[in-house]
């Protein structure tokens, strides 16, 4: 029992990494129709925007050394600025595309993003040591508990809460809900559809940059690649929950990271290293079972 | 003086179909003018290409004056142009209320916004009951009378309505129709309405265009046109005095 406990916390860490991922993957395709491959690239950049430019295989931090509440303004600043870029330089221009233009457009975005990073900071992985003290054990009873994963939970928890009271409460997030409703409509109704959008990139920036810390102060490596599995893995979560509700990214989120947390547990040792196959076989079970996903918004379902 | 309104030679293609081939047509200041025309005859499309939803590829569009020919609709709609649209497109998984905030956030001052609301929530008394409601559960009517007072929230003054009796029952045509005439004298509202069948429409409009495979067939007074055959004519193509042509064809 406390074994399980114990993989459920993990589970819940894992799930809220996928989640805020799923969430600002969710926004963009929800007002877009975009799906953001290189959602996960603004996370590698928030990432190696902690530690100096260089080619070394240990990172030296850089802003990544700065207090904490200056090392969470910067990395959300220069996310969201970046996350800005890919729309002012590519989706922009690219705004009449169709969906699947704009995926492929993505896929190019990602890949320059890697080359970038290539470029100033080298192809090896680097070992960072960036706010390790979070990863301390704490005893809650009879569970030992990383103070990390806490952490993890209670910000996603604020940043979805955020959120919603974003969407639900302020002029700007009820203009988005309408725009991802219905674009046209909304504009016609005098909604600037480039300030919801960049909104929205900001939005997914923020989202972005929080997976970023907490993501290094837990793996403590980097390597230009490793926003690709996050993107691919949110994005799954954004299928199961049912594509454009958010609700339904949270949820395949948390699902997601249930379903690969508890097969890295319970699965035999020889089966491990086919986790993630075994992850995708079940997420094909929930499409069969439901084909538009946990939480379907009706929207979509209208629309496709 | 300018009319309000003026479309000039306006063209309008869809991959390879021409969906309006040069019309023009006008609206005055205050006036009630009505297209009508048969299924596909361009009348949405007209409606489209005026609020900026739909790029012609030839032509001109002046409101008062000044082309707005390839503006966003967002900034025509800061003109105080308003578009009602086919199938209404209410946000249907926003509440009544939301619906009609979204209207009026583009006037920047929610004073008056609230203000504009609550005048319009007195046309609108099922829309008042209903404010809390996702907008989605709304009778077919309910979402139409929301789809003009949502575009009225924008104090427009001129509001195009495409096909407002679209789908429902008489009575339901016969409310909004009234509604729409009193927001007319209240807001000072120049109305530019399409819709499929005369009948209605005849006895308010002041001025009628038909349009048929995308160019304009006729125009007039709806006085003038009140007998019917002119419009009868312009709408299928023959007269009710001439026989059908598949009639004479067989
Ligand atoms: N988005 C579009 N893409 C391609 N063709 C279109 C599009 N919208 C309209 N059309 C075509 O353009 C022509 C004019 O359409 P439009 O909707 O303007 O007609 P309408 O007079 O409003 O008809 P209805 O009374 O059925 O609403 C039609 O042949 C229609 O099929
Ligand atoms: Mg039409």
């Amino acid at each position: 029992m406390i074994g399980f406990l114990q993989h459920l916390i993990d589970a819940l860490a894992l799930g809220s990494i996928y989640a805020l991922t799923a969430l600002g993957i969710g926004l963009l395709f929800g007002i877009l129709r975009l799906i953001n491959f290189a959602h996960g690239d603004l996370i590698t950049v928030g990432a190696y925007a902690l530690i100096v430019p260089a080619a070394d295989v240990t990172a030296r931090l850089m802003i990544g050394s700065w207090t904490p509440a200056a090392v969470v303004v910067a990395i959300s600043m220069i996310v969201v600025v970046a996350a800005l870029l890919t729309d002012a330089a590519v989706f922009r221009p690219l705004r009449t595309a169709s969906p699947p233009t704009l995926m492929i457009a993505s896929f190019a975005v990602s890949y320059i993003i890697q080359n970038g990073i290539l470029m100033f900071y080298g192809a090896r992985p680097k070992a960072v040591d960036f706010w390790s003290g979070a990863n301390v054990q704490i005893t809650i009873g009879a569970l030992r508990v990383p103070l990390l994963q806490l952490i993890t939970l209670a910000v996603t928890l604020v940043l979805m809460a955020a959120l919603t009271v974003f969407l639900r409460r302020t002029p700007q997030g009820v203009q988005m809900r309408a725009a991802a409703e219905d674009f046209r409509m909304a504009q016609y109704l005098g909604v600037r559809g480039n300030v919801v959008i960049g909104l929205a990139f900001a939005i997914s920036g923020v989202l972005a940059a929080a997976v970023s810390m907490l993501y290094i102060t837990q793996s403590g490596s980097l390597t230009f690649q490793m926003g690709v599995p996050l993107a691919l893995f949110a994005f799954v979560a954004v299928v199961i929950g049912g594509m454009g509700s958010l609700a339904g990214a949270v949820a395949g989120g948390f699902l997601l990271g249930f379903i690969v947390t508890m097969l890295q547990a319970y699965l035999p040792p020889d089966l491990r290293a086919f986790r993630d196959a075994f992850a995708f076989a079940f997420v094909i079970l929930v499409l069969l079972v439901r084909p538009s996903g946990l939480l379907p918004s009706r929207t979509t379902v209208e629309r496709v | 003086m300018a009319a309000l309104l003026e479309v000039e030679n306006l063209s309008v293609r869809y991959g390879d179909l021409m969906a309006l081939r040069s019309a023009s047509l006008s609206v005055d200041e205050g006036e009630v003018v009505c297209i009508i025309g048969p299924n596909g005859a361009g009348k949405s499309t007209t409606l489209a290409a005026i609020a900026g939803g739909v790029r012609p590829v030839s032509g001109d569009i002046r409101l008062e004056g000044r082309s707005i020919v390839g503006r966003r609709p967002e900034h025509i709609a800061r003109l105080r142009l308003s578009l009602v649209p086919e199938g209404r497109h209410i946000f249907g998984t926003l509440t009544v209320e939301e619906n009609l905030q979204i209207g009026g956030y583009m006037l920047g001052d929610r004073a008056a916004a609230r203000a504009g609301m609550e005048r319009l929530l007195g046309h609108f008394p099922r829309l008042r009951e209903r404010l809390r409601y996702p907008a989605a559960r709304l009778s077919g009517g309910e979402q139409q009378m929301l789809a003009v007072a949502r575009a009225v929230m924008t104090r427009p003054r001129l509001l195009l309505v495409d096909e407002p009796s679209l789908g429902l029952a008489p009575r339901i045509i016969d409310q909004i129709y009234e509604i729409l005439l009193e927001l007319r004298q209240r807001e000072k509202l120049t109305l530019l309405i399409n819709e499929q069948s005369s009948a209605r429409i005849l006895k308010f409009a002041d001025r009628i265009y038909v349009l048929r495979g995308g160019a304009v067939q006729v125009e007039g007074r709806a006085a003038d046109l009140r007998d019917g055959e002119a419009i009868h004519r312009a709408y299928f193509g023959f007269g009710t005095q001439d026989s059908a042509p598949a009639e004479t064809a067989a």
